[in-house]
């Protein structure tokens, strides 16, 4: 972390410091996450995320979509080191973020920021906008005068669409789309380099959401942030992004850009999702009626063996329960499962 | 509208008093559920959408204050007391809400929290229920019904759980399903399985079903007819392919624009709603949505406009006469 010490520009000397062969923001390899559980009074080992790779390139937003189980909070919460890896590798800048630890991990957390799901509950209540907003400044930024942060947190506050007159109110005097305003505030106002948002739009109502997203798309642009968006709303991240990561029991199902997966995927998983995901058209909700798919995740304690989404999968062949299916290039997409090539659009 | 009609309510008004002045969580509403029929209410929270549904089964909170008819048949329910509302839910009327955790009893099996049902409406043997039971839990999937009779609410997944409590609200056969929003906090794969449920329900017990919901693409996928709650009042009201081919009213065409979809190109932005839903306790003079519309008029900030029927079943309360249209999203 020695190289982006200077930080009153982080992006300007932690951006040359990436070795040049490496075009990503973030490269992730084999990066599994084991919890500790309980289960009938034993203890057991649950693989919430077993052997996920991915690359985040600069400037990109990334979803990260499956089903609750399927790993993609774990992901982002081992990338900020929120949870122990188990084993695996995160590059970013040259540097492995799991192999960090001390005062080099709590530099490094300046670049890496987290939008929550509520954003309510993620500010704190007794402290007033201003404080909250001036608060990672002071930490990362403690060089800055008093006028100085007053004028970035006033900047911050305008570029997310709320004026000084907030800057004195708390937590509870705002509505869930302007605390989420602040939320997405108080991750940007230090420059990061990577933003993990956590189903950002998930507490919000439908009139707010568009808001939001229109917010974050626009922040995205301007100020060239890399995203992980983590949702389980197919269309909100096929609007927010360029790429989708699919997960299910903590695997890699398919990663494809955002029009190549919704014009064509290639995992039946990724099939059902988009057939599931609810289209505001009666004519073309009801046109495309096909039975939904059966079934539930099943617990990650007993995953089956071979590909994880046999069970579910209405393609599923005596091969998939033998062979874990490797992650390969099929058309636009890199997709984990033996018949790929009979999933076509 | 309807002569068949199995629920009829009349100018509803449900008022809480709070310590910022008085609440109008729903304000003087008239709907119809017609027999068999599926009726979807949408709205945002604090629209009323769920306080209306409550008051139905007299679950308003004790403390609100509640005016106007609410006719299931000839029988009239609003003040009808504990006893004779007893004879109606999870009878004639039951309701499935949104949370199953919360709504069954952790502490009681499955089987036993089904089977109460027609052990305390129908004169049924413990074992005529029980065998019941069984057979509305295959009729909603649950595979290895007799064994999951004996389980406890926290054996279940949430869609196997909501399953248990879509077969305790039919089990008697009701003629009026209520539905809090039933699939919201289930995975979509879920949801799908759970909207198709209600179909094939009510396709072949003939029960109607009405659906609360913020998300217009459940509404799309399931409802006959729609119901657009804003701040407490039914904004406009029509079939489903009338409602979504043709909105009446700008808060329609606002949630309709401002959903991003996966069937239609990637706009660069969502067409949006600037502001936000107004306070129940400091609602504006005139139309509750005005302060957000694009279509706004002087009269709109004095007076309510009234819901009328403008084609067909079509109503609205909306003083725009002209076309709308103005809310696009922005091109990519």
């Amino acid at each position: 972390m020695n190289r982006a010490a200077p930080a009153a520009d982080p992006a300007g000397t932690a951006s040359q410091s990436v070795p040049p062969q490496s075009a990503a923001l973030l490269a992730v390899s084999e990066l599994s996450v084991t919890y500790r559980v309980t289960h009938r009074g034993a203890h057991a080992l649950l693989r919430a995320v077993n052997g996920v790779s991915f690359e985040l390139a600069r400037g990109e937003t990334l979803g990260l979509v499956g089903e609750s189980g399927s790993g993609k909070s774990t992901i982002a919460r081992a990338l900020l080191r929120l949870v122990p890896a188990e084993s695996g590798v995160a590059m970013f800048q040259g540097i492995d973020l799991l192999g960090l630890a001390g005062g080099r991990l709590q530099a490094m957390r300046r670049h890496l920021q987290l939008i929550f799901q509520d954003p309510v509950a993620s500010l704190d209540p007794r402290m007033n906008v201003g404080d909250i907003l001036g608060e990672p400044l002071r930490v990362f930024e403690p060089q800055l005068s008093g006028e100085e942060r007053r004028q970035r947190v006033l900047a911050m506050t305008q570029a997310v669409g709320l004026g000084a007159e907030h800057l004195h109110r708390f937590a509870h005097e705002f509505s869930g789309g302007q605390a989420q305003r602040i939320g997405i505030a108080r991750a940007l106002i230090i420059k990061p380099e990577l933003i993990v948002c956590d189903e950002p739009l998930s507490a919000l109502d439908v009139s707010i959401k568009s808001q939001i997203s229109n917010l974050l798309k626009d922040l995205q642009r301007q100020l060239h942030l890399s995203l992980l968006f983590i949702s389980h709303d197919l269309a909100a991240v096929r609007f927010s992004c360029d790429r989708v990561l699919v997960l299910y029991l903590g695997r890699v199902m398919e990663i494809a850009g955002c029009d190549a997966l919704f014009s064509a995927c290639r995992h039946p998983y990724t099939r059902a999702l988009i057939r599931a995901a609810p289209i505001p058209d009666p004519v073309a909700a009801r046109a495309r009626r096909s039975a939904p798919l059966e079934g539930e995740i099943p617990s990650p304690l007993f995953a089956p063996s071979g590909c994880v989404f046999r069970t579910r999968c209405p393609m599923a062949i005596d091969r998939c329960a033998r062979e874990v299916p490797m992650l390969r290039s099929v058309g636009d997409s890199q997709v984990a499962c033996h018949r790929a090539e009979e999933v076509g659009a | 509208m309807n002569a068949a009609a199995a629920l009829r309510i009349r100018g509803l008004s449900i008022c809480y008093p709070s310590e910022h002045g008085r609440i109008e969580a729903v304000r003087d509403i008239d709907l119809e559920v017609a027999a068999g029929e599926f009726l979807g209410i949408v709205g945002e929270s604090g629209s009323g959408k769920t306080q209306l549904l409550l008051s139905v089964l007299g679950l308003s909170a004790p403390r609100a204050e509640l005016t106007g008819s609410i006719r299931y048949r000839e029988q009239e329910l609003l003040g009808l007391g504990g006893a004779a509302l007893n004879q109606i839910r999870g009878n004639r009327i039951s309701m499935v809400f949104q949370d199953p955790m919360t709504a069954l009893n952790p502490y009681l099996r499955v089987g036993r929290q089904i089977t109460e049902v027609l052990r305390v409406h129908r004169q049924v043997s413990a074992r005529d229920a029980e065998r019941r039971a069984i057979e509305m839990l295959e009729s909603v999937h649950i595979p290895d019904a007799a064994r999951r009779m004996r389980q406890y609410p926290h054996e279940l997944s949430g869609g196997m759980r909501q399953r248990v409590m879509i077969a305790m609200a039919l089990i008697a056969e009701p003629e009026i399903l209520l539905a809090d929003e039933p699939s919201t906090a289930l995975d979509v794969t879920v949801q799908a399985q759970i909207l198709t449920l209600f179909q094939e329900l009510r396709a072949r017990t003939g029960t109607a079903i009405v659906l609360v919901t913020h998300d217009l693409g459940v509404i799309a996928e399931a409802a006959d007819r729609v119901a657009v709650m804003y701040a407490g009042r039914i904004m406009e009201q029509a079939p489903v392919h009338e409602l979504f081919a043709h909105p009446h009213h700008p808060y329609t065409e606002a949630l309709q624009q401002s959903i991003p979809r996966i069937d239609a190109p990637r706009p660069l932005h969502l067409a949006s709603i600037g502001g936000v839903p107004p306070n129940p306790a400091a609602l504006p003079a005139g139309c509750a949505f005005a302060p957000r519309c694009i279509y706004r008029l002087p009269i709109c900030d004095v007076l309510t406009p009234p819901l009328i029927e403008t084609g067909p079943g079509h109503w609205k309360a909306c003083h725009h006469d002209g076309p709308l249209g103005k809310l696009r999203g922005e091109a990519a």
